[in-house]
Formats: structure tokens, sequence, C-alpha cells
């Protein structure tokens, strides 16, 4: 009798395993990267998709939400790459430098590399794996988390991705706009990038991950970003995936001394996602604004989840994490800050806010503390509740009518979050989009 | 015909009957004042006039220009002409003043079949109208009411009633929590407004603000029912007396 326990793998789990021992020998770099992958395969194939006993996890069980695993994409065609002109709707008319990836692989076509910049460097993951770039070697798998399953998934598939580098002291005005299409087809991509911001740089990185409507597929996005001394990143995410779509996307980033970071995330479409941050604040005088605005509806599933280590003295950290929930929507926010025993000094600040518009949408938020300096200000908030009536009733009162009134309110609620993106462009295109998800609603 | 007609109205909130048998006719270019201690149901009134969810009502019935008022939701009712200025306005963050403005102006004028008011001219409105009732920019440029003192928030209500041009206002304690200087710029935005087509309900604890706002009539409320109606008089009448006369009869 086999008195060992034979850990059940569910039809995704056999699924992964599979695509990864078929895609292993030509999925891109030499046998350090491919040994890099093995490893990164094997964190997988100890813990399986995490679950809701996993408490990292509790509220977005990847093993239930997550039947069945689609075959890698293959290299998109005319069509998609045509279909993916088009796309990207949610920067609106911002002026961005685009670098655009159909079903996970870069399309030169669509992007503009023209006239980049001085100090800075943009190419492909695939091209720098397949050159051995040594900013790449020097970078890569250094920042993510190696035990989180979603990242070891992406470690040990990655395809393709963004590469960017921008030299010390370089200021980069036009937004870098990564844009991430999925095309029509059920498959999964796994993409991954590396921005190397040097010291005393300027950088806007725009992040969006979009598709069709109809289509089933799963995207896991993971970025590694490094922000040098005294540099200055604004980084957006802008989650508009397809109803259909589940979307896994990490960042994990390292901040340098005096620098400012802010970090924005706008979740409105796929049916599950997780969205995870993962910030080091490793130089001392940090000043960094980590925000969110989550507008869900129907049956979706959103996590938002930020761990947030400050490390090194002084910094200061302003978190705010807005949900709007309807139907019978799921909002997840999972926020931990830690302040290390060097971190002296610390002023973090988080706050999260849900705002339910159904009586079963469902609101989970979990902020954390930990706590290792004597000398710090730190504090965190978590409401979740209706729309005041009683605000509701004054603008009905002046005569606004009630659907209205909601949307002005709700504009106002996440309004707060959004306001904190600098740019003034992607601010009215984000405002412009919560409006007409207001539309929607009230037609 | 009568702008307000109020007939025996009984309204409860929590089950706690609060006006019990109320009359008030209120005719085009009026204004009545109505007085009455505290807990009479002054505020009550306003409230339901305005439309508030939370009350009940039991009997009677509200006219409001010849149509029943309870078959209109709150903002049907400003569409209508109701403008309730509140005794405590709220804030409301993260929603500019100018676009509460104009979103509450264009939507009154949509549901009436009026054209919406281009964006100079409705700055140009409101600009006029802010600076007789001594409100600055900065005040407009903020979330409504965020920050605004106490003083402040009830000469916004006064500017939002001049811009919407109401056919019936109704005052609910306009007057408390402020000094004589901005009692006086209230009265006068008031009085700029009176018109043979408009009428005002001013709802007070104290004659102080009478002074200013000369009412046509005065009503006592108390025990949630008019107990005695009067001249300007009896404003002066009841500031010396009290309300002490008009709570035994009530209770009886």
């Amino acid at each position: 009798m086999n008195a060992g326990v034979t850990p059940i793998k569910t039809a995704a789990e056999t699924a992964l395993a599979e695509a990864f021992a078929q895609a292993r020998e030509r999925l891109p770099g030499d046998d350090a990267v491919t040994a890099q992958r093995d490893v990164a395969f094997g964190v997988f194939a100890r813990q399986g998709l995490p679950h809701r006993r996993v408490e990292e996890w509790k509220y977005t069980d990847l093993r239930a939400l997550m039947r069945e695993a689609k075959p890698l994409a293959a290299p998109p065609d005319a069509a998609a790459k045509a279909q993916a002109k088009s796309a990207s709707a949610l920067v609106g008319d911002v002026e961005t430098r685009r670098l655009a990836f159909v079903d996970g692989a870069f399309v030169a076509e669509l992007s503009d590399l023209k006239n980049l910049e001085q100090g800075l460097t943009v190419g492909s993951l695939a091209q720098a794996l397949a050159d051995g770039d040594p900013v790449l070697t020097a970078h890569l798998g250094k920042l993510a988390p190696s035990g989180d399953v979603a990242v070891a998934l992406n470690t040990a598939l990655m395809g393709d991705g963004a590469v960017i580098h921008i030299a010390a002291g370089a200021t980069i005005e036009r937004p870098l706009h990564l844009s991430f299409v999925a095309s029509a087809k059920p498959a999964a991509t796994f993409v991954r990038s590396l921005i190397v911001v040097e010291r005393s740089a300027r950088a806007m990185v725009i992040e969006s991950h979009e598709g069709p409507p109809a289509a089933d597929y799963q995207a896991n996005a993971a970025i590694e970003l490094f922000v040098g001394d005294q540099a200055h990143v604004d980084h957006v995410k802008l989650v508009g995936e397809g109803a259909e779509a589940l979307h896994v996307s990490t960042l994990a980033a390292a901040i340098g001394a005096r620098a400012r970071f802010n970090s924005f995330s706008f979740v409105v479409g796929g049916a599950v996602v997780r969205n995870q941050l993962f910030l080091n604040f490793d130089g001392e005088a940090t000043v960094a604004g980590i925000r969110s605005a989550t507008l869900i509806k129907g049956r979706q599933h959103a996590d938002t989840t930020l761990v947030a280590n400050h490390i090194a003295a002084g910094c200061q950290s302003r978190e705010v994490f807005k949900a709007v929930l309807d139907d019978e929507a799921h909002g997840v926010f999972q926020g931990r800050i830690i302040v290390r025993p060097h971190a002296q000094k610390t002023d973090a600040k988080m706050m999260t806010q849900a705002l339910l518009l159904s009586e079963r949408a469902e609101a989970d938020n979990k902020p954390e503390l930990e706590i290792f300096a004597d000398d710090v200000q730190c504090g965190h908030g978590a409401t979740a509740g209706a729309l005041d009536d009683e605000l509701k009733f004054y603008l009905m009162a002046r005569g606004i009518p009630a659907a209205e009134a909601e949307a002005l309110l709700i504009q106002a609620f996440l309004g707060e979050a959004i306001e904190g993106i600098e740019h003034a462009g992607l601010r009215e295109a984000l405002m412009d989009r919560v409006a007409a998800w207001l539309k929607a609603r009230a037609s | 015909m009568a702008l307000l007609e109020i007939k025996n109205l009984h309204v409860e909130i929590d089950g706690k009957e609060i006006l019990k048998g109320l009359d008030l006719t209120v005719n085009a270019g009026e204004v009545h004042a109505i007085m009455g201690p505290n807990g009479s149901g002054k505020s009550t009134l306003a409230y339901v006039l305005a439309g508030k969810e939370d009350y009940t009502r039991t009997a009677g019935e509200v006219l409001f220009n010849g149509k029943n008022l309870f078959d209109m939701a709150p903002d049907e009712r400003a569409a209508a002409g109701m403008f309730l200025a509140f005794q405590y306005p709220l804030e409301i963050p993260g929603v500019a003043t100018m676009t509460f403005l104009r979103t509450a102006l264009n939507a009154q004028r949509k549901k009436r079949g009026d054209a919406e008011l281009s964006t100079p001219e409705f700055i140009k409105r409101v600009r006029d109208l802010a600076g007789k009732l001594g409100i600055d920019q900065d005040m407009l440029r903020r979330a409504v009411n965020v920050g605004f003192s106490g003083g402040e928030k009830k000469r916004n209500e006064i500017l939002q009633m001049a811009l919407l041009e109401p056919r019936l206002a109704v005052l609910d304690e306009t007057d408390s929590g402020l000094d004589i200087d901005a009692l006086k710029i209230v009265a006068d935005g008031v009085n700029s407004l009176r018109s043979p087509q408009r009428s005002f309900v001013v709802i007070t604890h104290y004659q102080r603000l009478l002074s200013y706002i000369v009412p046509d009539i005065v009503h006592v409320l108390s025990g949630g029912r008019i107990v005695k109606t009067g001249g300007k008089e009896l404003a002066l009448e009841l500031e010396a007396r009290g309300y002490a006369e008009y709570q035994e009869e009530a209770a009886a």
C-alpha cells in the first residue's frame, strides 16, 4: 500500500505541466534562462494553483476560478494584428509611445520605435533573451517574489515582453505605453517586462491590457521595475480585459533613495482579475503614492493585493484604493505595509474603500500593518458601504434625477483616487471611462 | 388657485406621528413664516415637501400648483419649482460646486423642456449671483460645501435658490448659525427674489430673521398642527411671550 499522499492535480494544473514540458525547449533564452524557468516551474509543481487555504489567495481561489488552462498563444496572424491596431481605448487621446504586444508577442509594425529620446532604449524580451542582453541578465527575476505561484508561472513560461532602459538623468516626456492586446483566440499568454530607470531619470509607464468581450483567454503579465535614486517614475496599469478573461498581473518594484514613485491601477474589465503589487522602498526619503480604482459589475471578480515593504528610513507612502461594486461583483483588497527595523520615520497611510451598489455585491478588505521600527507614523482604514442616501437626496432636491445623482457621487468617490494621477490627459481619459461605465449602468 | 395647499396632513417617522393634521395654504407671491418650539414638526414639514424618503404619510394631501405632490420624486418636485434651503447643507467631497450647480440647473431646464445654458452664459450668471451674496470665486472652485463655514453653507443655499429660480422656496432655519452681517446678506438675497409669482415659507425659531424678511402671514406650528395664524405682528408677540401657551394648547 502506498502510504504517501499523492496530490490530486486539477485539469488546469495538468495542462500547465504539459504546456511547460512541450514549450520548454522552444521558449527563448540560453541554458541559464532555461534553468531559471525550471526552478520557477518547480515552485508551481510543488504548490499547485493557489487556493483559499493559501492566506495570500484566500479570497481569490485560483484553483477553483481557473477551470482549465488554455494552450499557449500562437504568434499573432495578420487578422489578430489588424484587430489590435484599433485597440487601446483606455488611454484616450493621450499622446504616448506605444509598444504593442498581440497575444503576448511584440509586434514591431504596431509599435512606435522612431526617434527614441536620448537615453531611452526599448526592445522585446524575446530578442533580449535570444541575445543574452546584459541588462536583462543583471535584473531579470531579481525582484519578482519567486515563491508566488503567479510569478513562478510567469517566469517559467515567459515568451515576450518589453525591455526598457532609461539612462541616468534622462527625461522621457512622452509616456511609454505597453499595450497588451488579446485577439479572439482562447489562449494563454505569459508576458514579462523589465524596466530599469537609472538615477535622476524621469519617465511615465502605462501598461494596458485589453481584449475582445467574448474570448475566454488567460493573461499573466509581470513587470520588474527598478527606480534609481532621485528618479521620478509614474506607473499606470489599465485592466480593460474582455468580459470572459482571466487576468493575473504583477508589478514588482524596487525604489531607490529620494525618488518619487506613483502607481495607479484602474480595473474595469475581465471576469477574474488579480492585480499584485510588490514594492520595496530600498532607499531613504522617497515619496510614493499608490492608488487604484476598480469598477466592476455582473459576476466580475477583482483582487488587488499590495505589499509595501519599507526597508529604508524616512519614506512616505500614501495608499488609496477605491472599488465600486455592482450586481454580484466581488472586490478584494489585501494591503500589507511592512516597516523593517531600520525604516525609522516611515510615514505610511493606507485607505481602502468599497462602494456597494447592490445588496449582492461583496467586498473583502484586509489591510495589515507589520511594524518592526519604533519611530514611525502608520495608519490604515477600511470602509465598505452603500451610497449615502442623504447626499443623494440633497442632489435630487436640486432637480438632479436619481441615476444622475448616483453617477455624480460615484464619480466623486473614484475621483479621489484618480486625481492622484499627475498626467492631466490620462486623468480625463479615465474619468471619461468612468462616466461611460456609469452611463451603461443607467441604461 | 393656491400655489401650495396642504390639507389635514399626517406624517410619521419610525412609527411616531410628527405632523398631526396640518393645514396650510400659500398663494402665489406670499411670504409665510412658520414659527414654533423645538420638536413641533417644522423640519419634518420642510423635508416632506422636498420629498425625503424617511417619512410616511398616513393621511391628508398636498397639492403643489394643483398637482399631487406625492406623485412626484424629489427631482421632479424641484423641476416643478419646489426648493428647500437645508437647515444643515451637506458636504459633497469630490463634486465641484460649479459642476453641481450646472448639473442641477440643466436637469431642471431639460425636464421643463428648456434648452441648456451655454457654458459662458452659465458661468456669468453664477458669478453675478455669487458676487451679490458675497461668495468668492474660490468657494465656487471647491467641492460642494467642503471646508465652508456655517455661514458660507447658508449663503451657498441662497445662491442655489437664486440660480434655480423656484416657484416656492422653503427656508428651513436658514438663520441658524448666522451672524448679523450674514443674516442681512441672506435676507437681501431672499428679498431680491420676491415677486408676485414666487412664494416663500420661512421656517424659523426666532423672530430676528423676520425683521429682514418681512412675512405676509405668520403661523405657529406646535404639536404637529398649525395652532395660530396671524399677521407679522404675531412674530413679535411670540418673541415677547414665548411658545408656552401654544405648547399647552397642542398638548390638550
